[in-house]
Order: C-alpha cells, then structure tokens, then sequence
C-alpha cells in the first residue's frame, strides 16, 4: 500500500510537471509566431526576392538617398560611431564580393559603389545559430526579427557572413528625433539585435519595400517561384551575381553587374 | 559544511576582504552597463563578441580541467590523485560559475535569458552549451559535495554517486567540444571554420586548466596544512606537457593548412595575427608572445629534470597559462571576428569598463574557488589526508623516505642509549 501511494505521488508529480511544459514547448517549437497580419490587398508571395541594378545605382550618393528613405521608415537611429545602426549601407566591389575580385576588372565595376543589405538567404545561417527563435524565417523567405524575443546574445551576428546585422549597444531612442519618427513602425529598444526585414510591414498593405518604391525602377522586386514576375524576368534578361557563393546561404538579393 | 569556510586566519579574512572589493568595484560598473547597454564595452557592429566571451571560452577549459585528475583515479584506479579529486570538481565548480556570468554580462538584454529556455531551440550550438554548462556545474556540485560529505563523516562514497561521476568524466569532454562547436560552424568565420578547433580546444583545455589548478593547489600548501602527494603532481605535470605539445601541433595543423593550401580567407586571419594586414598591427606582439612563451613553457615542461623540478615548475606553468590565454582568451576571437567577413579590419580592444566587469566575474571565482578548497583542505586536516610531513612529503606519498629521516634521527640517540646503557 505504502508503495503505491508512493508510486502515485510521483506519476501525478510527473504528469503535473509535464502538463506545465508541454503547452509550453509545443506552442515554442511552433513558428510562425509573427504578429504581422496581412491587410486585404497584401502582396504575397512564395519566395520574395531584390534584383539590385548596379548600372543605375553605383555611386554613395545613390545608395545614401535610400538608406534616408529606409532608415527614416523604420526609425532606424543614426549612431556616429562604429556601433551603428544599418539596413542599407554601401560598400566598395572587393567588400561586397570579396571572393570574385580580378584584378583586371572593367574600372567602372570596381569603382561602383554596392548596395549592401540583409541577403534574406535560404539557408540563414542566422537563423540556425539563435537560442532563442528571436530571428526566424517566414514562409515566403524573408529573414525576420522579433525584437521582443531577442536576448542580445549577437550570436546571429557571428554567424551572418555578410555583417548584416546590428546590435543596439547603446539606447537608440537617444539618436532619434522625435519630430522626425515614423509612428507606424516602432522604434527598439536597447540591447536587441536589427535588420532589414524586407519591408515585411509595407508589403502586409500592399506597398513595395522603400528602397524599391524611391530606386526608381532600378530596384526590383518580387516573386521568384513565379516565373512571370519582374524579377524572374530581370534575371532572365541580365547576367547577376549574389554575395559570397561559397557560404552555402543561398542570398535572394541579386546584384546586375 | 559551509560553516567552515567562516573560520579562518586573519590572512584568509583579508583575502576574502580584497576578493569582496573587486566584486563590489565591478559590480558598480556592471550597474552601468545594465543601466546604459553594453555601449561601455569596445564591441562594435563587426565585432559583436569581445572580452567577455573570449574569457568564457577560456574558463570552459579550466571547468574541462578537473578530469584530468578524476579520469585517472575513477578509470585507471590511480591511487595517488584520490585525494585530488575534489579539489578538480570544486575548480569546476568556479570555472562553470564564471562561464555563466560572463554570458550573463554579455548578452544585450539578461532580464529575458529565460527565453533560453522557455523557447528551446536545438539548433542553436548556444541552446547546447547552456544545457552543457549548467549539467557540468550540477555534476560536479553534487559529486563534490556528496563525496566530501561522507568523507567528513568518515563513511564510504555512496554507491550511487558513482555513476554520476562517470558521466560528469565523458561530460566534461562534452563542454569544450560543444564550446569548439559555437564557433566552428560559422561560415563567415574563416579563422574558426575548421574541423580541428574542438580538438585544439580540448588540447589547450587539457594543459592551460590543469596548469592553473597546479598553481592553485601550490598556493593552497602554502596557507594550509594541505599536500599533495609528489606523483599525483608528476603525473599532472606530464599531462600537462603533453597536452601543451599536442596543442602546439595542432596549432602547426592550421598553419599548414592555410599556407600550403593558400586559400585567402584562411590565411588572412594568420597573417593579420602574426604580421598584421591592412595596417593593424595591433595583436602581433601578443601573438610572438604566445609562439615564444609556449615555446619556453615546452622547453621547460618536457624535459624530466626541468618538469620534476618543483622551483621552476610554477614559472614554468605560469608562462604556459599566459600562452594559452593570449592564444584561446584573446587571439582566437579577435582573429575570427578581424578581419572581417569583407577582408577589411575593425579593430577591437576590450575598454577599461569591460576589464572592470570581468575583473568582478574573476573574483567572484577566486572567491568561490577559496570557500571551496577551504572547506575541502580542513576536512583533510581532519581526517590527516594529503598532510605536509616535517620533511615536505605528503602523508600519501608510499614511496617517501622521510620514515628513514626519522630512522636515521632516532638511531644515534639509540645507539647513544646502548652506549650508556
């Protein structure tokens, strides 16, 4: 008798202990945990993917004017040090392809200035290294942030090959002006992780991502599971490259040289 | 048993003092960084991990440490280390507790690293090495503690306990291997993108953790009663040594490998340690350091005489531990994360606020590693294990002739006694 109710003691301990963890673990080991809900005339796709023409868009002055535009849509602060802040920056040739320079290379493709941004890979290494499925990857392959779920860890930053991502060091509210702030997109906190996240929220309105709204056409952006959408048909049209082939990451941001 | 780490010298009072100084020093500049981000540190946007995780990565092979005296007593049955072992089992104790704080200091936002655990994600090497590093820590409390226990109490380890101590032996291998792993699968990341780093890591474990629970345990028989038994340090050093070889090689491994190969980005990282690239020289004296001093450490270590010698064994020592941290605690994660991914150089140096905070995690395992070898030396005073004899033996040396000093000595005063009788 004494054995059993001993023996019944410890299965309903059991029982109890997995009935706390399990809705727990099930519903953490469940993606797709993004609050981002798609209005009625979203833009969707099954693999969402940036042609960037770098004929057109070449020089610092180009990429700055976007970096405004996409920095002042998602309250991105202007930190003057070198624990700043950035989406979009711009970057030399032997920078941005550090594997696929010649030295005999044309001077206007060397002397271009790049486009530099989160590659949305389809093997983030990013992603694999989080503790905490802070960064996660949508079902259409944009490469997300959830900057509530972040533990600052910047594990993903050693692992991102292309230095993609930001750490906010210091309190970032502290380098925006409040005058300036877009209220529809909301401004991080300290010690979190950033990035470019593809516009994920002006795509949810059916809105192009900023930088391709202010290119001027010189951007492209689109599905590329469907073949008959500009993307697929750029790339069809121009010889492309994308960053760093031997990372294995699979980078959706195509560059026309 | 804690209550007898509350008794103690003037000297030991003093210590504890100063250790508890640091602490507060730095934990008023934790303050800081808790209250302003971690802007006080030198990290930057292309160096996102410094001092503090590099201290980690160092500390892991000091908590690996241990098993190189528990491994030959509980699977060779070397009688010698029994008395050892838990001084291997309370260093790791220490050495799991800072690896913890120093991740705990360096993440962006520690309110929330439950999240570690209330969202497990096992693809994460990071999600590994908690699991890893807070098992080791419970293993080793528990065997420790357990083990000192029943010594206390002049009763037999209990049974039970053993198997928790043969797995906290293949456990501890798991720790440093699984730390190799955080850094070895980054594909940005030439300098640690090669399958031998787990193998270094456990190499440099093997020899820089022992050494520096050597030099604890020599400071130890000086402010206690404590000794260790003269083949139980023999057999240390010279795994030791072999470790600092197999370090070495494996070291010489990675230069080939670059070299011979002459893929750029796995030279970089070398050339940029050893000679500098793009005008930053900054880690070259360091690295020459490194090459020089594991080389005395190694002339001095591999030779018997020199290695037996007990005056020169703890500079011997010492020159190998600044070695091995300015390799593992310095070169290795300045090296991975410059140059960067692009080729171009970010220069990193760990700001005073940093050292600061690091300074605090240091003391707060020296102090725990002094409550614990306090506990643990005067239970063996106690029980009159691993004594200091008047002639500088341990009472478990079997092979000690101090029996024959005494003989020698009470001999003429015998032959005296016949002579009157």
């Amino acid at each position: 008798m004494k054995n059993n109710r001993r023996n019944f003691i410890k299965l309903a301990g059991l029982a109890a202990a997995g009935l706390c963890v399990a809705p727990k673990t099930t519903l953490a080991s469940g993606g797709g945990h993004s609050p981002v809900k798609p209005g009625a005339n979203a833009r969707n796709a099954k693999r969402w993917a940036m042609v960037v023409d770098t004929r057109r868009i070449n020089t610092d002055e180009d990429i700055k004017a976007l970096q405004d535009v996409c920095h002042a849509v998602h309250n991105v602060p202007d930190v003057p040090t070198n624990q700043n802040i950035m989406w979009i920056w711009s970057a030399p040739y032997e920078e941005c392809f550090p594997e696929q320079h010649n030295p005999y290379l044309d001077d206007d493709v060397k002397e271009r200035s790049y486009m530099l941004l989160c590659n949305h890979c389809d093997n983030p290494p990013c992603v694999r290294v989080c503790p905490t499925k802070a960064t996660f990857k949508r079902p259409d392959g944009i490469v997300a942030m959830d900057y509530h779920r972040c533990i600052g860890c910047r594990y993903c930053m050693a692992g991102c090959p292309y230095g993609s991502r930001s750490f906010n060091f210091g309190e970032p509210r502290e380098y925006l002006d409040p005058t300036k702030l877009n209220p529809e997109f909301p401004t991080r906190m300290r010690g979190v992780v950033e990035k470019c996240n593809f516009c994920v929220e002006r795509l949810a309105k059916g809105l192009q991502p900023a930088c391709v709204e202010a290119s001027d056409g010189a951007i492209v952006f689109g599905d590329l599971a469907d073949k008959d959408s500009d993307v697929r048909k750029v790339l069809r049209e121009n010889f492309t490259i994308r960053r760093k082939p031997t990372a294995g990451t699979e980078p959706s941001v195509y560059y026309i040289i | 048993m804690l209550e007898r780490a509350l008794k103690g010298s003037p000297r030991y009072w003093a210590w504890i003092g100063f250790l508890l100084v640091i602490i507060g020093a730095g934990a008023l500049v934790w303050i800081n960084q808790l209250t302003v981000g971690l802007k006080i540190t030198g990290m930057n946007r292309d160096v996102s991990w410094g001092f503090y995780i590099a201290q980690f990565t160092y500390l892991v092979g000091l908590a690996a440490s241990g098993v190189m005296i528990v491994l030959p007593y509980y699977f060779h049955k070397y009688k010698p280390n029994k008395h050892m072992v838990i001084f291997g089992e309370f260093m790791a104790i220490a050495a799991c507790i800072m690896c913890l704080l120093f991740i705990i200091v360096d993440i962006g936002q520690p309110q929330r690293m439950m999240n570690m655990i209330f969202h497990p994600t096992p693809n994460s090497i990071l999600f590994w090495d908690m699991i890893v590093l807070n098992g080791y820590l419970f293993l080793n409390l528990m065997c420790g503690w357990v083990c000192l226990e029943h010594d206390r109490m002049h009763l037999p380890h209990p049974k039970w306990v053993k198997p928790f101590i043969i797995i906290s032996i293949v456990w501890a291998f798991s720790i440093h291997t699984v730390t190799a792993f955080l850094y070895q699968g980054l594909p940005g990341r030439h300098y640690w993108l090669t399958a031998i780093l787990a193998a270094r890591f456990l190499a440099s474990a093997f020899c820089s953790g022992p050494a520096i629970l050597l030099l604890v345990l020599k400071i130890t028989e000086k402010v206690t009663t404590f000794k260790m038994p003269r083949r139980a340090v023999a057999t240390l050093t010279k795994i030791i040594a072999y470790a600092m070889v197999v370090n070495m090689f494996f070291f010489l491994l990675e230069v080939f490998t670059s070299f011979y190969s002459n893929l750029p980005g796995h030279m970089h990282p070398i050339v940029y340690l050893f000679s500098g690239a793009h005008g930053h020289h900054e880690l070259v004296p360091w690295m020459w350091t490194f090459i020089a001093f594991a080389a005395i450490s190694l002339a001095l270590l591999i030779p018997p005489k020199l290695r037996n010698n007990q005056k020169i064994l703890p500079w011997a020592l010492v020159i190998l531990v600044i070695a091995t941290w300015i390799d593992k605690g310095l070169g290795l994660l300045i090296g991975g994360f410059n140059p960067t991914p692009f080729d171009t150089i970010t220069p990193y140096w760990p700001t005073g606020k940093e050292l600061m905070v690091s300074a605090m995690i240091y003391a707060s395992g020296a102090l725990v590693v002094t409550i614990l070898f306090k506990i643990a030396t005067s239970v063996k005073e106690e029980l009159g294990d691993s004594q200091a004899l008047p002639c500088g033996c341990s009472t478990e040396d079997d092979d000690c002739d101090c029996g024959s000093v005494a003989e020698t000595e009470e001999a003429p005063a015998a032959e005296a006694a016949e002579a009157t009788a």
